[in-house]
């Protein structure tokens, strides 16, 4: 740069340049190498442990989404199909009809469809529901526990950081493989 | 399913049911089937994968673009496809600026597998900056292009400005890198101003932030690309050794400064004035020890700054966090409504305060280290700043800045040359090519 021969600095910075260049490609290819050896082709989604949800209700307004990827899900499977619902039902209901003031639901996303006496089945509509998880509450605390909390993955934009988990008091929310993308509850749960 | 056929199964036995089965699932008469849970897959892995042959794609077209037909035009098509395709199909994730804090996250955190797309997301563009520059910036990443198409009408920055605003980037940069690093969070991703407009939904505040971005942005070109963007800053260090670079003229510059208000992201660069008496190399070498003798004093004071802030910033790690919460609470107990996520998080810290304040300890140390680490960053930078500016460069021609320029094309035609080339008339209203620099600037767009 200095009291150089003309024509001489341009060639020593060309130098540099391809030496740095060198030293920069090696160095990515270097990190490449190291992180291909930790890189998986299973790529993981972002779920709800239900036994570890305590129903706080942050999935409902933490979500990037304004609708929350997170929904309530029913284990049919689970369920005692009973007349008075805890998961729907206000507690100390007016009467056991579908009327709004009696249903814990806030957006009434719960269907309750007759099936034979006594029993009547209970299914969530998804477009409705947006994870408040009042439901879960009444159905864990009082009933079988067959309502709990999901992240919907036709729904999820599968974040880098997930805003529920950061704020998740329970700590529920971990990545989970792809291929097993949903952390159901069974029976014999 | 497998689940349905297990209840069939097992719905004529007695259910071995556990504590939560209080109500016996019933046995239907009318032979009710159960409705199967439904569980929608997830995206599809062969897609992630088209994500990224779509990257290499649209960065191989985008290069081409800059430097073999030098088109502006195709370049502003391909930004429309890559807002199109990256930003509000693909939703702004994965996005080459957060895969910085991935790869950071993959490297100390043993058990984090990072996933090949965003590998690829993270090593294309800086392999490309390397040889051709940053013309990943110019029209693939989403980010960028969104800010590109609401440009109208640019103003100048001051120089001195936009050196100092540049050094943002390598600070955002350090501070994503050491907060995804230990765990603690994705800064990069929760204050991308832009992501919450292609998801359609967000924060009123991060919509706010983007809507500035994007208003700032009609009269200042790319914003965020320049004064705050990580990952720009990586491809700015990429784009310094490039082995070709882009260049305002096809052929020789004439020294006619058409080019010379051409660049609307204060990329251009003035040739070094002749007629000036130059700074003897003693007083440049003077200044260069000096600053050299600052380093140590910048990487300390630096350093020291950390370590003050470190308490605060290891608070955004939910661990720390929730153990200071519950430390505070044993302190002063305050109480919170039952089943609100306050009582809920105390409940959890209540039930094991052991191993919380011992995990939590350790993250703190770790983030005290970080932040050690990125203070000593932050003092570096400057002085590398001020080095940089310190340091003679000698340009005879009007040149876009290697590091500075995201090969947007907009500066092409306004070069004579580039216009005798593609067969135009001369630039209208300028009836003799000449020294008129007041003429200049209506280039591009």
């Amino acid at each position: 740069m200095n009291g150089h021969p003309a024509g001489s600095p341009c060639s020593r910075r060309q130098f540099l340049r391809g030496g740095a260049r060198l030293l920069a490609v090696t160095g990515v290819g270097g990190l490449a190498g190291v992180l291909a050896t930790r890189a998986s082709a299973q790529t993981t989604r972002w779920q709800i442990d239900p036994a570890k949800c305590v129903r706080c209700g942050n999935c409902a307004t933490k979500c990037v989404l304004k609708q929350s990827a997170v929904k309530c899900v029913h284990a049919f499977a689970m369920c005692g199909y009973c007349q008075l619902c805890t998961g729907y039902f206000e507690p100390e209901p007016n009467a056991l009809t579908t009327a709004a003031e009696n249903q814990l639901c806030p957006t009434n996303a719960i269907k309750r469809t007759y099936i034979e006496d006594p029993y009547y089945e209970y299914t969530i509509d998804e477009e409705l529901c947006i994870g408040c998880a009042k439901c879960v509450e009444g159905c864990s605390r009082f009933g079988n526990g067959s309502l709990f909390l999901q992240i919907r993955h036709d729904r999820c934009v599968n974040c880098n950081e997930c805003a529920i988990a950061r704020n998740c008091p329970a700590d529920a929310i971990s990545r989970t493989p792809v291929g097993h993308p949903y952390r159901l509850k069974t029976e014999g749960h | 399913m497998v689940r349905r056929a297990l209840f069939l199964l097992g719905s004529g036995l007695a259910l071995t049911a556990g504590a939560a089965s209080r109500f016996p699932p019933p046995d239907f008469e009318g032979g009710h089937q159960l409705p199967v849970t439904t569980t929608p897959a997830p995206r599809e892995l062969t897609l992630e994968y088209l994500d990224a042959a779509v990257l290499l794609a649209t960065l191989a077209l985008a290069t081409w673009l800059v430097y073999r037909p030098r088109s502006r035009r195709g370049l502003a098509v391909l930004s429309v496809f890559s807002l199109a395709y990256f930003g509000f199909y693909r939703k702004g994730c994965v996005c080459a600026i957060g895969a910085v804090q991935n790869i950071a996250l993959g490297l100390f955190d043993r058990s984090y597998a990072i996933p090949l797309t965003v590998l690829v997301f993270f090593l294309a563009p800086i392999v490309v900056a390397l040889f051709f520059g940053r013309t990943f910036c110019a029209a693939v990443c989403p980010q960028g292009a969104i800010q590109d198409l609401v440009l109208v009408k640019p103003l100048k920055v001051p120089l001195w400005l936009e050196h100092g605003l540049g050094v943002i980037p390598f600070l955002f940069l350090g501070a994503g890198v050491i907060f995804a690093a230990t765990g603690s969070a994705f800064l990069i991703c929760r204050f991308d101003p832009f992501v919450p407009f292609f998801r359609l939904s967000g924060s009123l505040s991060l919509l706010t932030l983007g809507a500035a971005f994007l208003v700032a942005g009609m009269f200042i070109g790319r914003p965020y690309c320049r004064f705050f963007c990580p990952y720009g800053a990586l491809l700015r260090l990429a784009a310094l050794a490039a082995k070709w670079r882009v260049r305002v003229t096809p052929d020789v510059c004439t020294q006619c400064r058409l080019c010379e208000h051409a660049c609307p992201f204060g990329a251009m660069r003035n040739p070094t004035p002749t007629g000036l008496a130059l700074e003897t190399p003693a007083v440049e070498r003077k200044r260069l020890s000096w600053l050299l003798l600052l380093l140590p004093v910048l990487i300390a004071g630096g350093a020291l700054a950390g370590y003050r802030l470190a308490p605060a910033a290891a608070q955004l790690h939910p661990t720390v966090a929730l153990a200071e919460f519950h430390l505070a609470n044993l302190k002063s107990p305050a109480t919170f409504p039952p089943m609100t996520p306050e009582a809920l998080s105390l409940e959890r810290a209540a039930a094991d305060p052991e191993t919380l304040l011992a995990s939590a300890r350790v993250i703190r140390q770790r983030a005290t280290l970080a932040c050690w680490l990125l203070g000593g960053w932050v003092g570096l930078v400057i002085l590398l700043k001020l080095v940089a500016l310190s340091v003679r460069v000698t340009r005879t021609d009007f040149e876009p800045d290697r590091g500075a320029c995201v090969a947007c094309a907009r500066c092409f035609i306004s070069c004579p040359n580039e216009r005798v080339r593609l067969g135009l008339p001369p630039e209208p209203g300028l009836a003799v090519a000449g020294p008129v620099p007041a003429a200049a600037g209506t280039g591009g767009a």
